[in-house]
């Protein structure tokens, strides 16, 4: 058990990781449509085997519901939310202001991230906006919590009281900078990391031990994304077509080998094998499982992997950052 | 320089078909070194007027001309007669000198024969590449004299972002990730540990976000 550290904010992910749990995380894409019923129904399927359930911003650039009605959806039905946040498509104004609505409703978990270029999406002849890129915006969000003052310096009347995280992706290039990229963001105010999905586990490593020798994995909370693969058609999609997203042969190989009924079972046993050798990686604080449109698989590979039921933990007892903020 | 790319000619014609008497007047600056807008390029284009003209059945006096600035009105001399004898004006410069046209030759219209595409240089031959947004903040001081602002498609102060692969782009493999470039950049110059300090928060008020810009110099200002 690692050893415990004192939560800054009300966030549920924020207390478990606190105290030195494995903290289970994972993500729901909102609709394509105006019906918010569909979260509600994805969520319940989530719910109680995940600590807190990320909402994606209009992810890949295709346009959906806005990821914090979506949030907000989410938390109603019972859910803690981490509203995915994307610098693309709004500038430090709606920002800002987007991150004071979520605070309204005790949205207490954000992600800051850069988004994908909007030319993949369905609006490829659009502006994209990027006033501020992720690391800045976790500045933002950082100093509107601690110093209670906006980009422009004045007063927040009520701050917002956020745990704040970032993505990493340890597979993108140029390798050699991942690491220092790594202590940047957490420079810039990220408390919690959540990595791209892992199947090259040897680069994994290896990043983790650059991350490890230079004590980043003490600065914040590393959580290992993991993406189990439906079947050996989607296995080459990652690994050919997706940027930044490290797939080996042999992992394709083993999914193409299988007969096509039980491609979707070997899926699941490669996620189990990769989630039990990271348990096993030094600074590794949780799991981020993005099951992308399985959502109902979810349960099974929590369950599986040993990390059923999720811990208690009990009302926020008066986190100093969000009280001081209250 | 400025880089600008003929319309096609289709888009050209719809705009001058019902002109009587033409002027074709090219930029022999920037324009004329990417060989789109020059005096030469001027030439062609009312060659390819002059036969499309004929092909429709419309008859258009379309005369050619060139000066070396379309954007200071200190060499609109040359051009005064032929732009009084047309009835208007295409111009081959990009976007500021067909601007500085209309508004020296009130009752003219001026029509572009180009899109001005963007602040670059000349990589090689025949190749043209983008490296300035004119931001009015430069920040190449600090990024090894590569400009993310012009060449990273989301701008990254902080980067490079999660897609870039093999030192490429994520929206185009033909794309140099900017981020890389500043990378190795950087290590070239043994200065890795500035990567690790942080852009902060860009002030765009010099950039086109704080409207139009303009530039005095009260020692040459009559």
């Amino acid at each position: 058990m690692r050893p415990k550290r004192t939560p800054r904010t009300a966030s549920r992910l924020e207390q478990i990781l606190a105290e030195g749990h494995l903290a289970v995380t994972s993500e729901c894409g909102p609709p394509r449509g105006s019906d918010g019923n569909v979260l509600e129904t994805k969520g319940a399927l989530l719910k109680g085997y995940v600590d807190v359930v990320n909402v994606t911003d209009n992810q890949t650039s295709m346009t959906r519901l806005c990821s914090l009605a979506a949030s907000i959806r989410l938390k109603q039905a019972g859910l803690e939310p981490v509203l995915q946040m994307v610098t693309r498509d709004k500038n430090r104004i709606a920002l800002q202001s987007d991150i004071l609505g979520a605070a309204s409703f005790d949205i207490n978990n954000i992600l800051c991230l850069t988004g994908d270029h909007q030319s993949f999406g369905d609006c490829k002849t659009g502006q994209n906006v990027h006033d501020l890129d992720s690391m800045q915006l976790l500045q933002v969000v950082r100093q509107m919590r601690d110093e209670g003052t906006f980009i422009g310096g004045d007063a927040i009347s009520q701050p917002p009281a956020m745990f704040i995280g970032a993505a990493a992706n340890p597979f993108a290039d140029p390798f050699e900078i991942r690491v220092p990229r790594l202590a940047k963001k957490i420079a810039a105010g990220a408390e919690f990391i959540q990595t791209q999905c892992i199947y090259n586990m040897d680069k994994f490593e290896t990043w983790m031990k650059g991350v490890r020798d230079r004590g980043l994995h003490e600065k914040t909370y590393i959580l290992a994304g993991v993406t189990p693969f439906k079947t050996a058609g989607m296995a080459k999609y990652m690994r050919s077509r997706v940027p930044g997203i490290d797939v080996p042969d042999e992992l394709v190989k083993r999914m193409s080998d299988t007969p096509k009924e039980k491609q979707a079972d070997e899926g699941i046993a490669i996620c189990l094998e990769t989630i039990e050798r990271l348990k096993e990686v030094e600074g590794v604080c949780g799991f981020h499982i993005m099951a992308i449109e399985w959502e109902e698989k979810v349960p099974e590979i929590v369950e599986r992997a040993g990390l059923y039921p999720r811990p208690e933990v009990g009302e926020p007892a008066q986190a100093p950052a969000a009280a001081a903020a209250r | 320089m400025i880089v600008g790319q003929q319309k096609p000619l289709e888009e050209i014609w719809e705009m001058v078909k019902d002109r009587k008497r033409l002027l074709v007047l090219g930029c022999n600056t920037c324009v004329a070194v990417c060989h789109e807008g020059g005096s030469k390029e001027a030439g062609i284009i009312a060659s390819l007027l002059r036969m499309k003209a004929k092909h429709e059945g419309v008859v258009m006096d379309i005369t050619e001309g060139g000066i070396e600035r379309q954007c200071e009105e200190e060499f609109f001399a040359p051009v005064h007669g032929a732009i009084a004898e047309s009835d208007a004006v295409l111009s081959t410069a990009c976007g500021i000198g067909v601007q500085f046209i209309a508004a020296f030759w009130k009752d003219k219209p001026v029509f572009p024969a180009l899109n001005t595409t963007f602040l670059g240089g000349v990589e090689k031959e025949g190749i043209f590449s983008e490296r300035c947004q004119a931001c009015g903040s430069c920040v190449l001081g600090r990024t090894g004299g590569i400009c993310p602002i012009s060449r990273c498609a989301k701008r990254v102060l902080n980067g490079p972002c999660g897609g870039s692969v093999d030192g490429r782009c994520e929206i185009n493999k033909d794309i140099p990730c900017a981020w890389q470039l500043i990378v190795d950049r950087l290590k070239e110059l043994n200065q890795m540990d500035r990567y690790e300090e942080l852009s902060p928060i860009q002030d765009w008020s010099t950039d086109r976000a704080g409207g139009p810009r303009t530039l005095e110099q009260e020692d040459l200002k009559q």
